[in-house]
């Protein structure tokens, strides 16, 4: 064996030249990102930390805090997948004419990628899902999610997919596909590198956990509800988060097949999406859109579902429609599935498949128009307190609808032979998904942010936040509805009329804009932890809030309820309030909990060296890592010990000790 | 004075509702072992959409033969009834299996596992000799997109079977050494449901992969 054939063996298609060193941007990311990692690292050994964030955090099967560790993850990566947004904005601003601008193709294809690619499954569904995790069992009166060990699993395979989208920068490099990585481009001819592969790998193992995540949901919804709770009991919200997850459950399969065929074309040189050999690329994407279309609206089913809560709350009456809103939900999730042809209506299948398509995606419009109307009239003659959540929900209505329409444009398919790959197309997602999952996060966020952790969110820079958000969305999405309508394409790094420079240099501005507005959500969570004294939620129920989580104090106790409640109505808490509801006094007994487990964070750990090993043809190390995975699993069902009793005692000094925090606050 | 009366009122009604159950002695087990029960449906649901993606995959290419072998070329139809009669076979000893611990025989359980593990065992056998024979012949998955939708399709359903055996040696493992408790039993309720599962995945395998392919 020559000494390059053996390196081979061990490192597969690793080497020296993997690393980017010849890249000053990605050199100087890197080294902020040790530099910061470094600090971090020491600051967490230094204060001891280490075992209370692996007993407390890392291991625990709490939904309340697994939710909390998924929004972390999520505004974590918001900062990356925002600051691949400011490069492509600065590109595009100065890369006219005879400029080229500081971005070469083969980065820039890199940065558009990883900029959808993240956004989606690493901000968007992690906040999601973080969101449903802490308030859907709280909302349902349960202790926990139906499988709390599984949750805990389902979060860090999404970790293991973060932390390969991120290894992908600096050793390496990410797909230059586009974020749904089609096919043939994303095949072995066009695509040899390890970029599709990195994609491939991470979205994969994320995907797994989503899935994972969506089947433990679905049943918590199913089984967990309080009695009394009958489905049509249920708050808006846990009808959303139901009916975003069974679409989960529905549609993530299409992308594990989609992926797994792609994988197996590059990896074992089968056919599905090749050009010769009998293979159909467009499969690929028909698959990928069967995922993609419903997936937006998983997305934003939920934030659908926040808009209710806040909507109701913040009128001070009840939602209007709240029959209307479920079936207007449920319409929603089955037409969904049925217009991911629009995506594509350029493949050429003809007039009748395209006409079906079309008028299904338009029919769309109809029960969201029924939601917006529901919300409007919750807040005619209603009590409206403009706090924060309420002005997002004002933005979201006024942002939403455009995009909204914009989508029904698209929908015709002449139109859209006219608007496919145009920046049209790019304002018309995008103008959807800011200004209504977007929106509607930031409103969940600053709605139950009191409830996770006990004291609101500091309002002056929550208003930052809201003002960089919304102006800066609308300066730097809207104006270039009209170059997309003028026919500019989508995901291009250097123009060569200089006219349309106007646009793009406002594009820009408005990116900066929206800068201040994360800086400004940053802001308001550090300033509210500073005067958290002043902020402090003592009654748990800061908002004068309808539903059951409200019932509870802030933050929560482990158990959620010491006693299971029983739902009369469907505003449970509000009834609850208005039915001169007293606080039990004694009469506590054991808590039955599961117990905190290492087994996911393993698990994780294992996929992601696997997916790594995959990545770089480390075949020995691939072939051990799945081995590991397959024992430690089986080893792990061995462990029946999963679960434990809080002692009464526990419960009372718990429950004693709000009583007393709630007499402080009547005083 | 009449708001007083009114209050009054209502506590005396808050009195009557129930606003809380203290928790039974029982309660979780049988809560956690539906929810159990549902989730692993699910499961089942989304994973019989995996292979009717696969499936729809393979409707789409199963003509790209791009010059090479066609279906009635390469399936050798009386190996894969035997296959078939197998698999089916290996479903009723489950359904043995799980009657034993409906009656609390925890040997008769495992030795109808044992069994349906054998039969699984020999599927893949024959699978994989089959594999091997076509491979040999030069039907390799590489060859064109119609043989490798059917490899995919069929070595995705073996690839289950083969968990499923494993999951069968755990679980005869896990009864011998714990009994057919409650945790077992539940855990032999979701394993007959995969496999079960299995069975009808394979009626469509055989019905639209290799009679349908040999009939085209």
């Amino acid at each position: 064996m020559t000494d390059s054939s053996i390196w081979k063996t061990i490192f597969g298609r690793l080497t020296w030249e993997s690393f980017p060193v010849h890249e000053p941007i990605l050199l100087g990311t890197f080294a902020v990102v040790v530099v910061l990692g470094a600090a971090l690292v020491g600051a967490i050994t230094k204060y001891r930390l280490w075992g209370y964030l692996w007993t407390e955090w890392f291991t625990s099967v709490d939904h309340k805090k697994i939710g909390i560790m998924y929004i972390i993850l999520g505004i974590v990566m918001l900062l990356r997948g925002f600051a691949d947004a400011l490069m492509m904005r600065a590109q595009q601003a100065i890369a006219f004419g005879g400029n080229e601008g500081y971005l070469n193709a083969h980065h820039y294809d890199q940065i558009f990628t990883a900029h959808g690619t993240i956004m989606i499954f690493f901000v968007a569904i992690p906040l999601v899902v973080g969101i449903i995790n802490f308030v859907l069992p709280l909302q349902l009166g349960a202790r926990d999610v139906a499988f709390p060990f599984l949750n805990n699993l389902s979060f860090w395979l999404t970790v293991s997919g973060a932390v390969l989208t991120m290894v992908s920068l600096f050793v390496g490099e990410f797909a230059r596909t586009g974020w749904l990585g089609y096919a043939p481009l994303s095949g072995l001819a066009y695509s040899p590198d390890t970029g599709v592969d990195y994609y491939l790998w991470s979205l994969s193992i994320a995907g797994i956990g989503t899935t994972l995540s969506a089947v433990n949901m679905v049943a918590t919804v199913l089984k967990m509800r309080a009695p009394g709770m009958t489905m049509m009991k249920m708050p808006v919200f846990a009808w959303t988060a139901f009916c975003s997850n069974a679409l989960a459950v529905a549609i993530f399969p299409a992308l594990t097949v989609a992926f797994a065929l792609l994988l197996l074309d590059r990896y074992v040189g089968t056919q599905f999406f090749t050009n010769d050999l009998g293979g159909n690329a467009m499969q690929y994407w028909n698959l990928v859109w069967i995922w993609g279309h419903p997936e937006v609206y998983v997305l934003i089913l939920p934030a659908f579902g926040i808009y209710s809560e806040v909507a109701s709350t913040f009128c001070g009456k009840r939602l209007f429609g709240y029959t209307s809103m479920v079936y207007a939900t449920v319409v929603i999730l089955i037409l969904s599935y049925l217009v991911w042809l629009h995506h594509f209506f350029t493949m050429g299948s003809g007039a009748s498949v395209n006409s079906f398509f079309g008028i299904a995606t338009m029919v769309i419009a109809i029960p969201t128009g029924a939601k917006i109307f529901n919300w409007l009239f919750t807040m005619y003659r209603g009590n409206i307190r403009f706090e924060l959540p309420m002005m997002w929900l004002v933005a979201f209505i006024l942002t939403f609808v455009i995009g909204g329409m914009t989508g029904v444009l698209l929908a015709i398919p002449p139109a859209d032979f006219v608007l496919h790959n145009s920046l049209f197309l790019v304002v018309h997602f995008h103008n959807t998904i800011i200004g209504g999952v977007v929106f509607g996060l930031f409103a969940g966020m600053v709605y139950w942010f009191p409830k996770a952790f006990g004291f609101k969110l500091d309002p002056w820079w929550g208003k930052v936040a809201f003002w960089g958000w919304v102006a800066g969305y609308w300066i730097a999405w809207m104006p270039l509805y009209i170059p997309g309508l003028f026919g500019v394409t989508r995901r291009v790094n250097h123009f060569y009329d200089t006219s349309l420079q106007p646009w793009f240099i406002v594009a820009a501005i408005g990116a900066l804009i929206i800068l201040v507005g994360i800086l400004g959500f940053v802001m308001s969570i550090l300033v509210g932890w500073l005067k958290r004294d002043q902020l402090r939620d003592v009654t748990g129920d800061p908002w004068g809030g309808r539903t059951l989580e409200w019932s509870t104090s802030s933050p929560p106790p482990a158990y959620n309820f010491a006693f299971t409640p029983v739902v009369h109505d469907l505003d449970a808490w509000y009834d609850m309030k208005d039915r001169g509801y007293r606080r039990p006094a004694q009469g506590y007994r054991p808590i039955h909990m599961p117990r905190n487990t290492g087994a996911g964070v393993i698990l994780s750990g294992i996929a992601t060296v696997l997916g790594f090993a995959m990545v770089w043809y480390m075949w020995w190390l691939a072939a051990i890592a799945g081995a590991a995975l397959l024992a430690y699993a089986i080893a792990h069902t061995f462990n029946y010990d999963r679960d434990y009793y809080i002692p009464a005692e526990e419960v009372a000094r718990t429950e004693a000790a709000r009583d007393r925090q709630l007499a402080l606050a009547e005083a | 004075m009449i708001a007083h009366a009114l209050d009054a009122e209502a506590a005396r009604q808050a009195e009557e509702i129930t606003w809380h159950l203290a928790e039974k002695d029982d309660h979780d087990h049988g809560h956690s072992g539906g929810a159990t029960l549902i989730g692993f449906w699910i499961y089942l649901m989304s994973d019989a959409l995996i292979f009717a993606s696969i499936f729809a995959t393979f409707a789409v290419v199963s003509t790209g033969y791009a010059g090479g072998p066609t279906p009635r070329e390469i399936f050798d139809l009386p190996l894969v009834a035997l296959n078939t009669a197998l698999l089916l076979f290996s479903s009723i000893t489950y359904g043995f299996a799980m009657l034993a611990m409906e009656r609390g025989r925890q040997a008769g359980v495992q030795l109808w596992l044992a069994v349906t593990g054998l039969l699984g065992i020999a599927f893949v056998g024959v699978e994989l000799y089959e594999f091997s024979h076509l491979i040999a012949e030069g039907a390799t998955p590489q060859r064109s997109a119609f043989l490798s939708g059917f490899f995919t399709l069929v070595a995705t359903h073996g690839l289950h079977v083969t968990f499923g055996i494993i999951w069968i040696g755990v679980m005869i493992a896990q009864v011998a050494q714990r009994g057919l408790n409650p945790d077992n039993r539940r855990r032999l309720m979701c394993l007959s449901m995969f496999w079960h599962f299995l069975d009808i995945i394979w009626i469509g395998v055989f019905t639209f992969v290799y009679l349908l392919g040999v009939l085209r």
